[in-house]
């Protein structure tokens, strides 16, 4: 196993761990860009641009761009997030070759007319399959609240009238102010030859244009507050909340994840005795999301509309006792043996390792071999945890609640 | 890929099968039990489900907290569920900690304390998970279809209904439990980072002396709708449709698979080209392959704004029939190229292994080696494929729709 790194004359840097013992290939570009650069006008323009890097190139339509993907038989795919964008392809070390080209030539597409058009109809659809499915907005609208008027509040899809507002020339400009290859990474993982890849990188990339771009990572004011949406054809009620929590580059967020881990992991956690192993709730239980300058933890609550505010109330009760006695020994060393085993398990898959680095490096300008990922963790000390309860109190939170329910008890 | 698969039968019927991955750090099991669905009595729908919640809540003498607590301090990552035809109880965890999980886990399967005091709450969990289903549209619809096309008791869904839960009794889950939960066609595969002897060592220690009692055959009843609409209230309109294809082992499998997989394998297929790429019509659409020991089916699924639901059938029921005339070789070449990547990238998962030989073993009484599919991948050509698809071409469908508004099927295709 072994790291390798370099940066091409336009600014493009090139991360990979290269592992001989691997049988795939994993490649990525991550692009610092997502929901957050993005003004009212663009709402939803990362994600339709995502969309659109697969329409074609100057070089391929978008039906060459589909079908050479599966040529190559490929796992490929896209997401967008608040702050990144990110293209990856998990292929057979004999086609590193012909990935790079794709991916390299789907990073400068030629957005056309008519294929915008239609795909905005997909995106479209999207919006509307999100609005069938649980928790109805929930997410969107605590991410909203929570954080206000800072950029981090801003809905990735984007809505019906932001989307359908959206021009080919509005998105071109986009792209021509986030798209330099100094905000962008290539990363690989698995069986990867370093210095064939810096060589066809190079090829297809070494002429792009390098640009500066900026972000707005101001300080985040979270917001506290409640609301509810009522939606009566819903059956069950679901409860989003945020509390503030450690940023991307905090050392904290080791601490951070095992808290939530012990408090309210899906499985063998303090939410779980108490909401879900006794049937009280569908699903309840909370993760941390880390980002530049700002950082969340997240419960997730699903159960019968009668229930929720006992159930709410049982959270706060959780939360409050975690603030004011702490966590055990023994439940932080659960959670340690737990995350452990799961980044191990992880680290096995080319496709899965590729989104470990890439991630690490983006977010940290730093590499961790599986040693030292799961060593982070098994440093996390007692008091670090308590220092999290102190620093970042759970009970100070945003709640959105989507349901049938028309009035919550404890709540106006 | 050089691959061994080890295998081994005990007395009391349980298989054992075992893929060592010396590369890997990890290692998997799966037990598959025949304590499926198609096993519920029809008026307590949902046993086998609820079955499986209690037996999880404490055996060997552990409570339901110890036996949780235990199986995460030794980096289990699980899964448990119920299929039509199994209960499953999979983990994955570092390889040093295979014996102790595999027996936690012989605990649950011949001495789970199925707690009366706790008959309550996992009631609740399963008719929470009921309710939860409810607000799914697209999970909705195709538990419809399975139902409406492949019929009782394959075709139903294993979660039952509010209705059918609440006639289940505590006595009912001990005897489902002492019923299924049985050695005779239980399947135990382990693959990762293992050691074969050992492990037929550990396991005829934990399960060699497990008592086998013969099972009842189900009860098989086929009530077809051609075409059903469920109103919802919801911004798109679900379409699902199903046909009838070969089973999993059939000698044709294969080529039923290969032509699903140019409807639907890939960003080339033809189904997401034609309905989302050209047409903008969906953003989620696919078809795959459903089958149990001696029937298959193709069940297909879009999800469309009700405006276009209409159009979206039409286009996908053109598709379907479409394909009877048959497959191009370069769309063969696509599908060859994505399914032997699948192949060799599953070496990269002891979890993915450990799952594919238990179900290779349950279809087929063997395992087929990636060597073996592998070749009969290079095999499949076009005129195997079209040949398949002349005699079997795509036909009496049946469609389920949900959304707003009933659609237009056309007369003579369902």
């Amino acid at each position: 196993m072994e790291f390798r790194e370099t940066t091409l004359a336009d600014g493009l840097e090139i991360v990979a761990e290269c592992n001989d013992r691997a049988y795939a290939t994993g490649l990525a570009f991550f692009v610092n860009t997502g929901a957050r650069d993005e003004s009212d006008e663009l709402s939803g323009v990362s994600h339709f641009l995502e969309h659109m890097a697969f329409k074609g190139t100057p070089r391929r339509s978008a039906d060459d761009v589909n079908r050479e993907l599966d040529e190559i038989g490929s796992h490929s795919n896209a997401f967008t997030s608040e702050e990144r964008t990110v293209y990856y392809a998990t292929v057979l070390p004999e086609y590193q070759d012909r990935a790079v080209d794709l991916l390299s030539d789907i990073m400068r597409p030629s957005l056309r007319e008519e294929d915008f058009s239609t795909e905005k109809q997909v995106i479209i659809e999207e919006i509307y399959k999100y609005d069938d499915s649980p928790p109805f907005g929930a997410h969107e609208k605590c991410m909203e609240t929570h954080f206000g008027s800072h950029p981090l509040g801003r809905n990735i899809l984007g809505t019906i009238e932001s989307v359908s507002g959206l021009t080919p020339k509005g998105m071109q400009t986009y792209f021509e102010h986030r798209y330099s290859p100094s905000n962008m990474t290539l990363v690989a993982a698995g069986r990867v030859d370093f210095d064939r890849l810096v060589e066809e990188v190079n090829r297809w990339c070494g002429q792009w244009q390098d640009f500066a771009t900026e972000r707005n990572v101001g300080p985040a004011e979270s917001h506290t507050g409640f609301e509810l949406i009522t939606k009566d054809k819903a059956v069950q009620q679901y409860v989003v909340q945020i509390a503030r929590g450690p940023h991307s580059t905090d050392p904290a967020r080791y601490a951070a994840r095992l808290l939530a881990t012990v408090l309210a992991d899906d499985s063998g956690s303090r939410f779980y005795w108490d909401l879900v192993e006794t049937g009280r709730a569908e699903y309840a239980a909370m993760g941390t999301h880390e980002f530049q300058g700002a950082g969340i933890f997240m419960t997730y609550l699903c159960c019968e509309p009668q229930l929720a505010a006992d159930n709410l109330q049982r959270i706060h009760v959780l939360l409050a006792k975690a603030q004011s006695k702490g966590v055990t020994a023994a439940e932080l060393l659960q959670a340690q043996n737990k995350i452990c085993a799961q980044i191990v398990l992880a680290s096995e898959r080319s496709s899965h390792r590729l989104f470990s680095v890439g991630g690490a490096w983006t977010q940290q300008r730093e590499y961790r071999t599986v040693k030292e990922g799961v060593d982070a963790y098994r440093a996390v000390t007692l008091n670090d945890l308590h220092a999290i309860l102190e620093e970042y109190p759970l009970t100070d939170n945003t709640t959105v609640a989507v349901g049938p329910l028309e009035q919550f008890a404890n709540h106006a | 890929m050089s691959q061994i698969v080890h295998t081994h039968r005990f007395e009391n019927g349980l298989v054992l099968l075992a893929e060592p991955m010396d590369w890997l750090e990890s290692a998997a099991f799966t037990f598959l039990l025949p304590a499926g669905c198609s096993r519920d009595p029809a008026e307590k729908l949902g046993l086998g489900n609820f079955v499986c919640e209690m037996a999880q809540r404490g055996a060997g003498g552990r409570s339901s907290r110890e036996f949780v607590d235990a199986l995460e301090n030794l980096g289990v990552d699980r899964a448990s569920g119920v299929s039509n035809t199994h209960a499953s109880y999979a983990g994955a965890m570092p390889a040093a900690n295979l014996d102790d999980a595999l027996a936690i886990y012989a605990d649950l399967l011949r001495r789970a304390e199925l707690p009366a005091g706790q008959f309550n709450e996992a009631l609740q969990v399963c008719l929470q998970e009921v309710r939860a289903a409810e607000d799914d549209p697209a999970q909705k619809v195709m538990q419809q279809l399975r139902l409406q096309h492949v019929g009782e008791p394959w075709g139903r869904s294993s979660q039952g209904t509010e209705l059918t839960l609440v006639e289940i009794e505590m006595d009912d889950i001990r005897r489902q439990y002492d019923l299924t939960y049985r050695p005779g066609d239980t399947i135990l595969s382990v693959a990762g980072n293992i050691d074969w002897p050992r492990v037929q060592v550990i396991v005829e220690h934990l399960l060699g002396d497990w008592e086998p009692l013969d099972a009842e055959p189900v009860t098989e009843a086929v009530t077809r709708d051609r075409y059903l609409h469920l109103p919802h209230d919801s911004s798109q309109t679900h379409v699902a449709v199903a046909y009838d294809s070969v089973p999993y082992g059939h000698r044709e499998y294969y080529q039923a698979r290969g032509a699903v997989g140019v409807l639907s394998d890939g960003m080339s297929s033809r189904l997401f080209t034609e309905i989302r790429e050209r047409r903008g019509l969906c953003y989620t659409v696919y078809a795959t392959m459903h089958s149990t020991r001696d029937r298959g089916a193709v069940l297909c699924y879009a999800g469309t704004s009700t405006d276009r639901a209409q159009q979206t059938l039409d286009v996908m029921l053109a598709e379907l029939q479409r394909l009877a005339q048959g497959i191009e070789p370069d769309e063969l070449d696509r599908l060859k190229a994505r399914v032997k990547s699948s192949l060799i990238m599953q070496q990269e998962s002891s979890r993915g292994r450990s799952a594919s030989i238990a179900a290779d073993w349950y279809y087929l009484e063997r395992v087929q080696t990636l060597e073996e599919l592998s070749r009969i991948i290079d095999e499949l050509t076009c005129d195997t494929i079209n040949e398949h698809l002349a005699q079997n071409a795509p036909r009496e469908f049946t469609v389920v729709t949900l959304g707003k508004q009933e659609l237009e099927v056309p007369l003579g295709v369902s």
